[in-house]
C-alpha cells in the first residue's frame, strides 16, 4: 500500500513540476560541455542573455551518451518544456524521430539546415564565409608568410571552417602555406587543450606565426600556447578576444547566440523552416573590439570589410567544404 | 575461523563500498548546495518508477554485462583486457557491414548475422595482442589499450570516408535498412498489450542474449575442459605449462573471447539503439566493463548486479542532469566514486570488516 502511496505521490510530484514548467524554454548542450569557452558557451550566452533581459528562467543539460539525445528531447517535450533548442548537428537523427511525436513542440537545432518538418526551425551558419574573413586578417598579419589551422574533431563541418580560412588566406598571399591539424576523430577533440597546445608548438616550429582555432575547447590551449609564444591567434564561435588580449588576433564570430537567443524570444510562436545564416545576414564575421583593435590596421580592415560586402552582394563565393567534399587552397 | 564465509564476503564487501560511495557522494552533493535525498529520489523515480527508466537502465546493463563479461573472462586466465573499447568498435564495423550490405529478410536472421559480424570483428581485434602476448611476450595490458586507439583510427577512417553518404555531416553510415531492426522492450510490450510500457526506450532483444552470454560464459569456466585450462592457466603459468596446458593455446582462445564478448556489445548499441554505426558508440563501456568485472568478482551473476547498479548510475545520471542543477562533471564524480570503492578499494574495506565480523561472530 505504501508503496503504490509512493508511486501516486511521485506522480503527482511530476504532474506538478510538469506545470511549474510549462512553457519554459529549453537548451541541450553538445557532448562538448556547456562552458567550452566557444560553441557551446555562446549558446548559454544566448539562453543567458534571454534569461536577463525576460526575468524568465529555463531547462539545461549537458549530455553525457549518446543515448541521451533523444531522452532528453522527450522527456523535456513530455514536461512541457517549449521551445527545446539543441546546440549542435549531432541532433539531427535523434530530432527526427521525435520531432513528429510532438507536433506542439517548436524544436529548434544550430548547424542542421537539411530537416523540414513543420515545427522544427534549422539554423545553418556560412563558417566558410566568415573563415575566409579571419583567413585573410591571418594573412596580412602575418610575417611569416606562414598560418596555422587547428581543428577539432575531424569531421566536414571544421573541414569547411578550414577551407574558408585557406582560401581566405590564400587570397590575400597566394604564396603563403597554410597548415591544417586536426586535434583527433572522437569527440573528446573538442576538449583537449592539451593536444591543442602541442599542436600550437608543432606548427610554429614550422613557421607559422598566427594560428586559426575551430576546435571548441581544445582552442582554449591553442589560445593559450599562441600567447605564451608571442605569436597571434584566432578564436571561433564567441568572441574570445579578451582571453588574452593584445594577443588574439581576432575571433570569427558564430552568431549562435543571436539564434538561441532569438529561438527563445519567439517562444511558443517561433518561426520554423530552415534558415541559412551568412556573413550577409550577420551570422558570420570577425570580432573586432578593444582587446584587438590595435592589431588590426586600418587596411587590413578595409580589406576584409570589401570582401565581406563582395559576398553580401554576391560577388564573391568561397567554396563550401561540405558541397562536394573538395577543399581547393588546402589539403588535410 | 579467521576468514569472514564466502556469503559475508561476497555481498557484504560490495555493499559497504557502496554506501561509502554513497556517503561520499552525498557530501559531494550537499557541498554544492543541492540535497542528495531529493537526488536519490529523483534517480529512483527516473530509472526504477517508470517503465521508461528500465528500459534506458538495461539498455546500459546490456552493454555493461557484455564488456564485464569480456573482462571476466580474460580474468580468469589472468589477462587484463583493458582493450574492450577497441575491441566494441571493431565490433560496432563488423555489425554494420553485416546489416548494410547483406539484405535480410527478417530481424531474427539479421542479428544472428550481425553478432557473427560483431563477434568475428572483435575477436580478431583482441586476437592480435594476444597473439603478440602469447608469442612475443608484448604485455597485453600496453597493446590492448594501444589498439583502443587504432580501432578508433580506422573507425573514424570509414565513418568519414566509405561508410559515409555523401553529403551528410555526421561522421555515421547510413541507416541500417528496416528489416533489420531490433524490436525493442516497446514493441515487445506492445505485443503482449501493454500499450505504454517502456515508450520509446532504447532496451532491446540484445538484452537477452547478454543474459545468455552471461550463462555460457558460466558454463565454459566452470563446467568446461576448456575453462579449466583458462583457470589453470591464471593460477600458475608454470603450474599449467607443467600438466601440459598450452598457453599460447589458451591465452590466443581467451583473449579471443574476451573480444568476441566485447564485440556483441556492438549489437545493442548499434542495431538495436542507433539502427547506423555512429563515432563514439562505445562511451566507455569498455572501461566501465574492468569495474564491472571487479564488481562483480569475475562470476556472471556478480556481473550482472554490477551491470545493472552501473545501468541504474547512467540512467540515474541522466536524470539529476534533466532536472537538477548538478554539473555533468560531478555526476561523473560521483560514479567514479562507485567504481574507486568497488573496484580499486574492496582490500580497504574487506579488511576492517573482516575483523568487525569475526568479532561480532564471537560474540
Amino acid at each position: 500500500m505504501s508503496f503504490m502511496k509512493s508511486i501516486l505521490g511521485s506522480v503527482a510530484a511530476m504532474a506538478l513540476t510538469a506545470t511549474a514548467a510549462l512553457a519554459d524554454p529549453a537548451i541541450i548542450f553538445d557532448l562538448g560541455g556547456k562552458f567550452d569557452k566557444s560553441f557551446n558557451e555562446a549558446a548559454f550566452a544566448g539562453a543567458q542573455r534571454w534569461a536577463d533581459e525576460t526575468g524568465g528562467s529555463f531547462r539545461e543539460i549537458e549530455l553525457q551518451s549518446e543515448a541521451q539525445r533523444e531522452q532528453a528531447l522527450r522527456r523535456f517535450a513530455e514536461a512541457g518544456n517549449n521551445p527545446i533548442v539543441m546546440a549542435g548537428f549531432a541532433f539531427a537523427d535523434a530530432l527526427g524521430k521525435v520531432a513528429p511525436d510532438y507536433p506542439d513542440t517548436k524544436f529548434a537545432v544550430i548547424d542542421v539546415n537539411w530537416l523540414s518538418m513543420p515545427n522544427v526551425r534549422g539554423i545553418g551558419f556560412n563558417e566558410h564565409e566568415g573563415s575566409y574573413l579571419v583567413g585573410m586578417l591571418a594573412a596580412q598579419a602575418s610575417k611569416t608568410g606562414t598560418v596555422g589551422f587547428v581543428g577539432g574533431m575531424d569531421i566536414p563541418l571544421i573541414r569547411r571552417f578550414g577551407c574558408g580560412f585557406a582560401q581566405g588566406v590564400l587570397a590575400v598571399n597566394s604564396g603563403a602555406t597554410v597548415i591544417a591539424n586536426m586535434t583527433g576523430t572522437t569527440p573528446a577533440a573538442w576538449n583537449d587543450p592539451v593536444k591543442g597546445s602541442e599542436l600550437t608548438k608543432a606548427q610554429i616550429s614550422q613557421g607559422a606565426d598566427v594560428v586559426f582555432a575551430a576546435a571548441g575547447g581544445t582552442g582554449v590551449g591553442v589560445l593559450q600556447t599562441a600567447a605564451d609564444e608571442g605569436i597571434l591567434s584566432i578564436g571561433v564561435d564567441s568572441n574570445q578576444n579578451y582571453l588574452h588580449s593584445g594577443k588574439v588576433l581576432t575571433s570569427m564570430m558564430k552568431r549562435v547566440d543571436n539564434a538561441v537567443y532569438d529561438a527563445f524570444t519567439q517562444g511558443n510562436n517561433l518561426e520554423t523552416g530552415n534558415f541559412q545564416m551568412g556573413v550577409a545576414n550577420g551570422g558570420v564575421g570577425y570580432a573586432l573590439d578593444e582587446h584587438n583593435a590595435a592589431l588590426i590596421s586600418a587596411d587590413m580592415q578595409a580589406a576584409v570589410d570589401a570582401a565581406a560586402a563582395a559576398m553580401t552582394a554576391g560577388t564573391l563565393s568561397v567554396h563550401d567544404y561540405t558541397s562536394d567534399e573538395t577543399c581547393p587552397a588546402v589539403s588535410f | 575461523m579467521d576468514v569472514m564465509p564466502k556469503w559475508a564476503d561476497v555481498v557484504l564487501v560490495p555493499l559497504f563500498s557502496l554506501l561509502l560511495a554513497a556517503f561520499l557522494s552525498a557530501l559531494l552533493i550537499l557541498a554544492i548546495g543541492e540535497s542528495p535525498s531529493e537526488a536519490l529520489s529523483l534517480m529512483v523515480q527516473g530509472t526504477l518508477l517508470r517503465s521508461a527508466g528500465w528500459g534506458y537502465m538495461l539498455y546500459y546493463t546490456t552493454n555493461f554485462i557484455f564488456t564485464g563479461l569480456a573482462v571476466s573472462v580474460a580474468f580468469h586466465a589472468s589477462l587484463f583486457n583493458i582493450g574492450g573499447e577497441g575491441q566494441a568498435m571493431m565490433g560496432g564495423l563488423g555489425v554494420s557491414l553485416v546489416c548494410l550490405f547483406i539484405p535480410w529478410p527478417h530481424w531474427s536472421l539479421a542479428i544472428v548475422g550481425a553478432s557473427v559480424g560483431a563477434a568475428v570483428f572483435g575477436m580478431i581485434w583482441a586476437g592480435l595482442p594476444a597473439y603478440l602476448q602469447a608469442k612475443r611476450g608484448s604485455h597485453i595490458v600496453i597493446t590492448t589499450i594501444m589498439f583502443n586507439f587504432i580501432a578508433a583510427g580506422v573507425l573514424n577512417f570509414f565513418l568519414v570516408g566509405a561508410l559515409k553518404p555523401k553529403g551528410s555531416m555526421d561522421p555515421a553510415t547510413a541507416n541500417f535498412p528496416a528489416s533489420t531492426h531490433l524490436p525493442t522492450f516497446e514493441d515487445m510490450a506492445q505485443l503482449v498489450g501493454f500499450e505504454k510500457m517502456f515508450r520509446s526506450a532504447p532496451a532491446n532483444v540484445s538484452f537477452f542474449i547478454a543474459l545468455l552470454a552471461c550463462v555460457a560464459v558460466w558454463y565454459l569456466i566452470w563446467r568446461s575442459p576448456l575453462g579449466y585450462e583458462i583457470r589453470a592457466l591464471g593460477k600458475s603459468g608454470p603450474a599449467a605449462r607443467y600438466a601440459g596446458i598450452g598457453s599460447v593455446k589458451v591465452i590466443m582462445i581467451t583473449m579471443m573471447i574476451s573480444g568476441a564478448l566485447c564485440g556483441l556489445m556492438a549489437i545493442n548499441t548499434t542495431q538495436g539503439e542507433s539502427e547506423r554505426l555512429i563515432l563514439n558508440f562505445t562511451e566507455g563501456a569498455g572501461f566501465i566493463g574492468i569495474a564491472v568485472a571487479l564488481m562483480g568478482r569475475s562470476h556472471p551473476l556478480g556481473v550482472l548486479l554490477a551491470a545493472l547498479l552501473f545501468g541504474f548510475l547512467y540512467q540515474g545520471g541522466a536524470e539529476l542532469a534533466l532536472w537538477t542543477k548538478i554539473p555533468r562533471e560531478l555526476i561523473i564524480v560521483i560514479q567514479a566514486l562507485v567504481i574507486l570503492f568497488t573496484g580499486a578499494l574492496t582490500m580497504m574495506v574487506r579488511a576492517p570488516l573482516e575483523r568487525l565480523f569475526l568479532m561480532a561472530w564471537r560474540g
